[in-house]
């Protein structure tokens, strides 16, 4: 009956849906690639800060991508002098409310509020696709729609990168109507960088973490050894 | 028993015996080691499922403990800071970042979180199929049923603090079921809140509330919960009473000192546990998206509703019991019979010692009803959790229907069902593999 | 039993084996609760070193910047305030700042970098109050008639001179604290920090 229960146990888990109604590209990237990182750092303040706050995060925190203080007060402050400060919009938020209608939101842990029950992984794979999705729409305010979400506020901000998709009304694809700065194979490397940087500012912490649970675990398979062979030395006595 | 009949310390002259002497003269603290340790006589056959109440005693020190060090960082402010971020949010993920191992702290506290109700859950599974809820400890019972429902409390406040969309919005369907009750509903509703929508007062007395008050009485109810059960001795998977057969000194035949005996045994459990309790917290802290919910992720915006609030997972069984429960009666809506449904569902437990009529204490001499009741019951608890996480659905609505019945039947009908049941003869000593 | 000893010995070296590996497990588990009791990256952003331009400080005035929390004052002496620092050595509890109240560069007779400026954190050093300024002469402000310039504590009456020493026989047991500082140009000296920052 036990081996029942226990059983039991493991049948919400396989009872999971597929989750989201539109199909999601696959995120290529890794947080352990520290140069794709620094790629990413770069295109999130000159494309995202505009408008997109990181405030919870400080510049100081991005020389842990292996950056010097110096690179990253020349490179990637343009809002702040002081590196201890945190990476926020230089608009006030009231402001933006009365300018978009809407406040962008923070992005400092968006790779993470994009997840889905059972996969958190999915925000970067939905943040992936989200970036490289837009189309043009004339019938939205900005002219811009996107696949990922549907009628969405922003622009398309990195269009002279990627150029301009359309969506073609038989297919339901969309195709490059007008080709950018960048290929199509340049433009997805780029959006995984940038992809793999939210990710890794959602929790910088990540790396560490999952190195500190190795020495962790082993340390308690040592403690069990030990306490293990206590408890059959005193029951002994008992059995 | 540490009643205190037990001998005081007597000095070997050493500088250690004689402090303790002095003290044991103005303290029972010999009285008490013995009582309740070293000379408590717990039966010598307790298996797996006895690794859960000091388990759940280690959680609850994880949680005041990993607590104490939260609250010395974190906020409970709803205004807006200077990027637009309430600052309890942000205090959240300034302990996340810039406080020095803010972040393990915080996973500890959100992992012991939901750990506490999977070992509490245990624990109660492990009451229910060895009886050790039944005469003479339903006081034990009793107090841990109020354990249940005071730690449901603490979690509910609790999870307001970090002031996420699934925080703010899961706590304004919950104070709103307040607004269910006839006559007092609505007014009761802006007591609880202290203003008419959830807001900072209310983030504020929740706040104090979970770390405070109800913390209070969690402890006094543990204390409680062991005293009752130190009273009249532990049962055991066999549910033979111990205490009817003792050695000329008066100790139990089948009884073995807790310490040094279960001390030993229950560190093993304790490290396996943390083995468990580590793998979560270092390799998937979000536990898939049940342990931190995505949507805790994004502030709480009290002009948008996400897609869907659930509750957290160890309160999805109830909630499916809640959302079962729609049709109107007497004149009252069914959001309030939902309510009564919940709380229903919860205080029954209580009822146990009094429902279960059979005259033998564990399923291990039951029959074939209690078996299949109570794997049955057990089914319907998981299923009526899973469909909690999910939205409303016909057929979703239609099986916790079933469940509900069958879950209030599993009890209403226990006093007959677990009388008609066979049994076989309980041995007179207990029983060891 | 004939083998008691040797039972009691295993079981004395299995406890203590695993009470010395639980208790590692224990000292490494203070670890992050100990350390976020440390400065925490906002509070050490916020007591980072602090820039201060005085170009537009002129002779014999005083401003007061905030660093750590705490004021931080910059006066630019005149040769006349910088004069009555000699005459003062015998009224002073340590003319020569030898205890460590101020980095090395300080150490000498107008305790600073340049001869005029003198940065020193406005804190008195007996409990913590601010003192006041008191530059003129005499008994003008209300200080004695022999009373040549410099700070006068009101909580409970410390007086230091123009360079931050303290009289003797005053409450104050030390000089004002000389903060690190450095000159990054002529005019612009960031308070904090002795090297020259990336």
């Amino acid at each position: 009956m036990k081996k029942f229960l226990i059983a039991l146990l493991f049948a919400p888990v396989l009872a999971f849906a597929a989750g989201a109604s539109i199909h999601l590209d696959k995120w290529p990237g890794s947080v352990s690639d520290k140069a794709s990182l620094q790629n990413g750092a770069k295109l999130f303040v000159n494309y995202c800060m505009n408008c997109h706050g990181a405030s919870y995060m400080r510049y100081q925190n991005l020389t842990e991508l292996g950056l010097t203080e110096q690179q990253v007060k020349e490179n990637l402050m343009f809002t702040s002098d002081k590196i201890g400060d945190l990476m926020m919009v230089a608009a006030r938020y009231d402001e933006q409310k009365k300018w978009f209608g809407a406040v962008p939101p923070d992005l400092t842990i968006i790779a993470r509020a994009r997840g889905e029950l059972g996969n958190p992984g999915a925000g970067a794979d939905w943040l992936y696709t989200y970036l490289r999705t837009f189309y043009q729409d004339t019938k939205r305010p900005t002219g811009w729609n996107n696949v990922a979400f549907e009628a969405v506020g922003m622009p398309h901000v990195l269009w002279e990168l990627q150029g301009t998709q359309v969506m073609n009304p038989e297919t339901h694809k969309l195709e490059l109507a007008v080709p950018g700065k960048m290929s199509p194979a340049e433009f997805d490397k780029a959006v995984s960088d940038l992809v793999g940087f939210l990710v890794w500012m959602g929790e910088p912490k990540q790396e560490f973490r999952q190195t500190l649970g190795i020495f962790v675990l082993a340390f308690l398979a040592l403690l069990f050894v030990v306490a293990y062979a206590l408890k059959k030395e005193y029951w002994k006595d008992i059995h | 028993m540490a009643g205190g009949n037990f001998e005081k310390y007597k000095s070997d002259g050493s500088l250690g015996g004689n402090v303790l002497e002095w003290v044991d003269a103005r303290f029972p603290a010999t009285s008490m080691w013995k009582g309740h340790l070293s000379e408590y006589y717990a039966p010598k056959n307790f298996n797996f499922w006895y690794f859960f109440g000091s388990l759940a005693l280690l959680v609850l020190v994880i949680q005041i403990v990993t607590g104490i060090f939260l609250v010395m960082h974190y906020k409970p402010d709803a205004a807006l800071n200077a990027a637009g971020v309430p600052v309890a949010f942000a205090s959240v993920e300034y302990i996340m970042r810039d406080v020095p191992g803010g972040w393990l702290i915080r996973y500890m506290h959100s992992t012991g979180a939901s750990a506490f109700f999977i070992v509490v859950y245990l624990h109660m599974f492990r009451g229910l199929i060895y009886g050790s809820y039944r005469k003479p400890r339903e006081l034990t019972w009793l107090f841990g049923v109020g354990i249940f429902l005071v730690l449901m409390g603490e979690a509910f406040f609790g999870y307001l603090l970090p002031w996420g969309q699934m925080s703010y919005w899961g706590a304004q369907v919950i104070v709103n079921l307040f607004g269910a009750i006839p006559l007092v509903g609505n007014d009761l509703s802006i007591l609880i809140r202290g203003d008419f929508v959830v807001g900072d007062a209310t983030l504020n007395r929740f706040f104090s509330f979970h770390v405070i008050a109800f913390p209070l009485v969690l402890i006094g109810l543990v204390a409680a919960h062991i005293l009752a059960l130190h009273e009249t001795g532990s049962n055991n998977p066999d549910g033979v009473e111990i205490k009817e057969k003792k050695d000329a000194n008066g100790i139990p035949l089948d009884g073995i000192p807790f310490h040094p005996y279960y001390t030993v045994k229950d560190i093993v459990g304790v490290v396996v546990f943390l083995m468990v309790f580590s793998a979560v917290m270092f390799f998937a802290p979000e536990g898939g998206g049940f342990f931190l919910e995505t949507p805790n992720f994004y502030p709480a915006d009290p002009l948008k509703t996400p897609p869907h609030i659930a509750p957290v997972w160890y309160f999805t069984p109830y909630y499916s019991i809640l959302r079962a429960v729609v049709w109107n009666f007497f004149g009252l809506d069914a959001k309030f019979w939902g309510v009564v449904a919940m709380g229903a569902s919860v205080v029954i437990f209580a009822a146990l010692p009094w429902l279960d009529r059979s005259p033998v204490k564990s399923i291990r001499y039951r029959g074939p009803i209690t078996k299949v009741m109570i794997a049955l019951f057990v089914v319907c608890f998981f299923i009526l959790g899973y469909l909690g996480t999910q939205s409303p659905s016909p057929m979703g609505e239609l099986v916790s229907q079933v469940c509900t019945v069958f879950y209030f039947g599993f009890f209403l009908g226990m006093p007959w069902w677990s009388r008609m049941d066979k049994f076989k003869p309980v041995p007179e000593r207990v029983t060891v593999k | 039993m004939s083998n008691q000893g040797k039972v009691d010995c295993g079981r004395r070296r299995l406890v203590v084996a695993t009470a010395a590996v639980g208790g590692v497990g224990a000292v490494a588990a203070l670890v992050p609760f100990v350390s976020s009791l440390l400065p925490s990256e906002r509070a050490k952003a916020a007591g980072a070193p602090v820039e201060v331009d005085i170009g537009k400080l002129e002779s014999g005035q005083m401003i007061t910047v905030e660093w750590r929390g705490k004021p931080v004052w910059i006066i630019n002496r005149t040769q006349e305030m910088l004069d009555t620092l000699p005459k003062l050595a015998d009224q002073m509890a340590d003319p020569k700042s030898e205890k460590n109240q101020q980095p090395a560069y300080a150490q000498n007779e107008t305790r600073s970098i340049k001869p005029e400026l003198l940065v020193v954190v406005g804190i008195c050093t007996h409990l913590g109050c601010s003192p006041s300024s008191k530059f003129k002469h005499g008994a003008e402000e209300g200080m004695s008639a022999d009373w040549l310039g410099g700070f006068l504590c009101p909580c409970h009456g410390s007086t230091f001179d123009f360079a931050g020493r303290v009289f003797k026989a005053k409450p104050a047991p030390t000089n004002l604290e000389v903060p690190p500082h450095v000159y990054l140009t002529d005019t612009r000296i960031l308070i904090g920090e002795d090297k020259k920052g990336a």
